[in-house]
């Protein structure tokens, strides 16, 4: 079997896939949910509802703010009690609907029969419409509005869809699972995806170290009959599920800095995303649930949980006895690039994909000591940059210079300080220099386009 | 004897040649520029801090040469006495400006502000802030990594072990304004430095509502609004849950010092301790008579509006 | 549960830290310290345990008296120096030699430059390349080993000592070089340094390193291959005035060298193309270093140099960075 990854760098954190015989079981709803309105890349979405309103499970709540921008659904069915500012899992104050749960009572239209529907639409306009509607982005982490992504700018033409089922990032089991207990329903979304762009093909990557989730996918496909559609298997890698590294391990082509996927004729999405597509378009129903990991070696009960969006981190923490006395960390995705958090209270969004507990010994930093010019940073970095060098030109505010070394390139993937054998906060430094050199190329973009109109008058 | 007188000669001629050469190569790349550059930068304090928004010392000369007059640029660090020299140079008038230092405003010291997580990243409070509101439950709070301390290129700040926070010695503050820059939580501003030093700030910057506030920082501002009622010379406004003191209607009689139920106001370099049951007694006197003032005045003309309340001279204690 | 910890991402770190890497190098280095010692006897012995204790004594007490710093001994590195400059010294330096030369090695050029990673030149080699000039004598008298259960020494020059020698005084090569048969240079028979004796536990070190990923090979494969080829052209050219490719590869340090000098990481290029080129540059000054140098090996002189030009070779080699021409 030929495995597939992408050609620079890469590291192998141990994979620690614990919770990978836990099926997807849905949480009890709890009795107040906090829904924000930036839950999305992109401009937060204007509410719609009043305080004192009652609403369905299903019912728009927020509509978006802008073109990058998502509809955002009541995930319970119950009585508006406020729309006010609420700190997030970083303690970050945005909007928040607090919604009080009385019974359970979805909207007539949404279909919850488990019947699967294979009809795909002729029209691929109508699909990404559904999609829009249905409230989808991105469920990888990114959670860039699907119907965006979908629908691409004038002149560039997606040559294959692919579907990430990688899942890199050690612990996290929600997409295996999904895979496993969805299949079906992930490749219709697959397919609903394919026809949205155009019917190209479409490739679904598995890496290696899910080997049930690849022949149940094949048998899937092979019995739903669909002729352009296949497997990829990739190598056990991380970050094999970044989008540049897994276009260039598919379709070896690499996105240039600062273009995106489409640029050369690639579309990828999560293997949720796709479920979610498949539930928008197909059910009619939008994101109201998404699968959330609860694992960690120091976490007695391990868990793939169906979790209401806007449920409160702590409830769902409860529901599985309470943080265990020795973890030290708790973490809002996966060991590598997921977030801290700081706020338990915090309510979950749709990209919410686990929720890991870390020990003290697991993750808490060693001390920094001196650079010892190993360039192990630079052999991990899946991006060909040199972390090392990026680290000083950061701390030293030569904003120049780390453009010049393609700091915006960073995916912030986390290999570079993973890899660093002193310890040195790389990653840490590196993002100031990325966000710095980012500002300025677009304060440069604006002045151009700004002089170029002025040119035009 | 011969090798002797060669040498001497030799080296001689080559000396004068490589002379020529360097006479030659500095002429033909010789830059024309404005020879009074040069008497500016002579004159600035040469720290090259950008603390009066040019690049550097240099860049201040060019700019202040080419400029119609001296409005715009100004050099914090030299102060008055530099800016006379360049207008001497310059040939330009120039209004003195009232010397100014950096203000920390936050007093949310360890115990008054409990660490609700730890941190456990690289030491850069702007590391931190991108990451999340802080390891406090304020989130406009100091953060108290030390970014303002490293930014500072005359070592005036320093963090003080028992708070947590960042201490100005105004001696050495130039007023440069890195520090203001620096600090990703805009805690820090420039305010004048006062008659001898004396200065009354809000030493918070928290606007979140009183109880939220008042729950993650027992120091913090609530909005309350006293210190605002309390000052007779307007010099207090309470926007956003956050009171500020304008420095240039400020009086320093530090009522409104004594006023503050979370002692968030903060007076320094007075030559004497703020004695706030005796000031607290005074404001109590004053508005008992102004509402006597205004009651007597309302029975004797009841047509006429209520007198105005009785302005009280400024006390500098 | 105490207070949670909120740190930016990745929250992991490999098992890899700076200590485990030294630690892997002096694994990497017992076989060849074990050949030495039964090799050379309870002398070498003594070398070894002087100059690692002055080397890790000296980083200790410069560290805690000088810059009042903690104490980095605990990274390992100083050990590492220690071994390297005792394997470059012949076992007959007297202690106080060794000493000076481990006050060069850490005090000169680690610890002035800030310690461990912040040095320009390997310390060992600086430290082997003082004592070199200032005290020829002890550095260039070697002895016929006694071995653990030996005989008597026997005094006598190192094999490309001699061939110099030999040469200055109108010999041939082939003569000279009938003297020594490979087999005895590959499995440690012959005077030198501690660390030129044994080839093939020098280079069971390699393969441990290269397996751990800790070096990568192509910096000590490029100085190999550099040295064959220059020394085959040469060679093939007038066999009476040059020594052959397998003499000069077996000689001289050479492996010793290219295995842990060469490769060490503070004063070697990050790249793999870095690393190729500055391989070459040891291997083609190693040759004319002995091909035309006064002195008859230039395995350390030629690392040095390298050394120097590491910063250039990590501007101008950089790895292709991804979506970019």
């Amino acid at each position: 079997m030929s495995k597939h990854t992408f050609s620079i760098g890469g590291v192998h954190p141990h994979d620690s896939k614990i919770s990978r015989e836990c099926a997807i079981q849905p949480l009890p709803i709890p009795p107040t949910v906090y829904i924000s309105v930036a839950q999305h890349i992109g401009a937060p979405s204007v509410p719609c509802v009043a305080v004192g309103d009652k609403v369905k499970v299903g019912q728009v709540i927020a509509e978006p703010g802008g073109f990058v921008g998502a509809f955002i659904h009541s995930s319970v069915s119950g009585t508006v009690k406020s729309i006010a500012p609420r700190a997030d899992l970083a303690g970050r104050a945005s909007t928040h609907i607090e919604i009080a749960v009385e019974g359970d009572e979805w909207l007539e239209s949404i279909d919850r029969s488990e019947t699967l529907v294979t009809a795909i639409p002729e029209d691929a306009k109508a699909i990404i419409d559904k999609v829009r509607l249905g409230g989808v982005v991105g469920l990888g982490g990114a959670t860039f509005p699907t119907h965006v992504k979908l629908s691409p700018p004038p002149g560039s033409k997606c040559e294959r869809v692919i579907i990430n089922g990688c899942e890199c990032e050690p612990y996290l089991t929600s997409d295996f699972r999904t895979l496993l207990e969805k299949g079906e329903q992930v490749v219709v979304g697959a397919a609903l995806l394919q026809k949205a762009m155009g019917g190209v093909p479409c490739t679904i990557a598995i890496e290696e170290n899910k080997p049930e989730a690849i022949a149940h996918i094949r048998e899937v496909i092979a019995k739903l009959g669909y002729k352009d559609m296949d497997v990829m298997v990739m190598k056990m890698m991380y970050p094999q599920g970044g989008e540049k590294q897994l276009i260039d391990a598919v379709m070896h082509r690499q996105v240039g800095s600062g273009a995106l996927p489409i640029s050369v004729g690639a579309v990828v999405q999560n293997v949720a995303t796709a479920l979610a597509v498949y539930d928008a378009v197909q059910k009619n129903k939008p994101i109201v649930d998404n699968s959330v990991t609860v694992t960690g070696e120091c976490f007695p009960k391990q868990a793939n949980l169906l979790v209401r969006v806007g449920t409160p981190l702590q409830y769902i923490i409860d529901f599985l006895g309470g943080v265990p006395a020795d973890a030290a960390k708790i973490i809002s995705g996966g060991p590598m690039m997921g977030r801290a958090v700081a706020n338990l209270d915090a309510a979950t969004v749709k990209g919410t994909g686990a929720l890991l507990f870390l020990t003290e010994k697991q993750t808490r930093r060693a001390p920094e000591t001196n650079c010892i010019r190993c360039g192990k940073c630079a052999d991990a970095c899946p991006m060909g940059l040199e972390p090392f060098l990026l680290n000083k030109l950061s701390k030293a505010k030569d904003w120049d210079a780390c453009e010049a070394n393609a700091a915006q390139d960073c995916i912030e993937c986390g290999c570079c300080l993973y890899s660093c054998p002193a310890h040195i906060p790389l990653l840490d430094n590196i993002r100031v220099g990325k966000g710095f050199v980012l500002n300025a190329i677009r304060a440069r973009a604006a002045a151009a386009k700004a002089a170029a109109e002025a040119a035009k008058k | 004897m011969n090798a002797f007188i060669w040498t001497i000669a030799v080296v001689t001629v080559l000396g004068l040649v490589l002379s020529l050469v360097l006479y030659l190569v500095a002429r033909r790349f010789r830059v024309e520029e404005d020879p009074r550059i040069d008497e500016v930068e002579k004159a600035m304090p040469g720290a090259n801090c950008g603390g009066c928004g040019f690049a550097g010392c240099r860049a201040f000369a060019e700019a202040a040469v080419k400029a119609p007059n001296l409005d715009n640029n100004y050099c914090p660090v030299g102060g008055n006495d530099t800016m006379a020299k360049v207008a001497a140079i310059l040939g330009y008038e120039v209004k003195a400006k009232a010397p100014m230092v950096a203000v920390v405003r936050c007093n949310g010291a360890c115990e008054a502000r409990p660490k609700v997580n730890e941190y456990d990243g690289f030491a850069s409070c702007y590391v931190k802030s991108l990451l999340y509101t802080g390891d406090t439950g304020c989130a406009y709070g100091c953060l108290g990594c030390g970014d303002c301390v490293s930014a500072c290129q005359f070592g005036a700040l320093s963090m003080d072990p028992v708070t947590g926070l960042p201490v100005v010695d105004q001696e050495k503050c130039t007023a440069c304004g890195a520090c203001v820059k620096a600090c990703p939580k805009r805690i820090i501003e420039l305010r004048p430095m006062g008659p001898r030093g004396m200065r009354e700030f809000v030493s918070c910057v928290n606007k979140d509502k009183g109880p939220v506030a008042k729950k993650a920082c027992a120091n913090a501002c609530i909005g309350c609004g006293i210190c605002a009622k309390t000052c007779t010379h307007e010099a207090i406004t309470v926007e956003a849950n956050v009171a500020y003191i304008d420095p240039a209607k400020c009086k320093l009689c530090r009522e409104c010092e004594a006023m503050c139920p979370t002692g968030a106001i903060h007076g320094v370099n007075f030559p004497k301790p703020l004695d706030k049951d005796a000031v607290k007694e005074r404001i109590k006197m004053r508005q008992q008579k102004a509402r006597e003032a205004a009651e007597a005045a309302k029975a004797a003309e009841a047509p006429k509006p209520a007198a105005e309340p009785v302005k009280k001279e400024a006390t500098h204690e | 549960m105490s207070k949670l910890l909120v740190s930016p991402s990745p929250h992991i770190h490999s098992k890899v830290s700076t200590r485990s890497l030294m630690l892997d190098v002096v694994i990497a280095l017992i076989p060849a310290v074990i050949c030495s010692v039964v090799f050379y006897g309870w002398q070498e012995l003594l070398v070894l345990g002087v100059s690692v204790a002055s080397c890790v004594l000296l980083e200790w007490a410069i560290t805690k008296y000088m810059l009042k710093q903690p104490s980095t001994i605990g990274d390992w590195s100083a050990v590492i120096t220690g071994i390297l400059l005792a394997l470059n010294v012949p076992y007959t330096t007297p202690w106080w030699v060794i000493f000076i030369g481990a006050v060069v090695a850490v005090g000169v050029a680690k610890m002035t430059f800030g310690g461990l990673g912040q040095n320009i030149w390997n310390p060992a080699l600086v430290g082997r390349v003082f004592l070199l000039v200032s005290f020829p004598t002890y550095m260039t008298t070697w002895s016929q080993p006694q071995g653990l259960f030996g005989v008597d020494a026997v005094s006598g020059p190192t094999p490309l000592g001699a061939i110099q020698e030999g040469l200055l005084q109108g010999a041939s090569v082939q003569d000279l070089t009938a003297a020594y048969n490979y087999k005895d240079l590959l499995f440690a028979n012959l005077g030198g340094s501690a660390g030129e004796v044994c080839a093939l536990a020098l280079l069971a070190g390699f393969v441990y390193l290269c397996c751990r990923k800790v070096i990568k090979p192509w910096i000590t494969l490029s100085i190999l291959c550099t040295v064959a080829l220059t020394s085959l052209i040469f060679w093939s050219v007038d066999p009476a005035r040059f020594t052959d490719p397998a003499f000069n590869l077996l000689t001289g340090g050479l492996i010793l060298g290219a295995c842990f000098m060469a490769t060490d990481y503070v004063t070697s290029p990050m790249s793999t193309w870095g690393g190729v080129v500055f391989g070459v540059g040891i291997g083609f000054l190693t040759m004319m270093i002995r091909y035309f140098g006064s002195y008859p090996e230039g395995v350390s002189f030629a690392i040095l140099i390298m050394n120097s030009v590491v910063p250039l070779l990590n501007m101008w080699f950089k790895q292709k960075k991804f979506g970019r021409k």
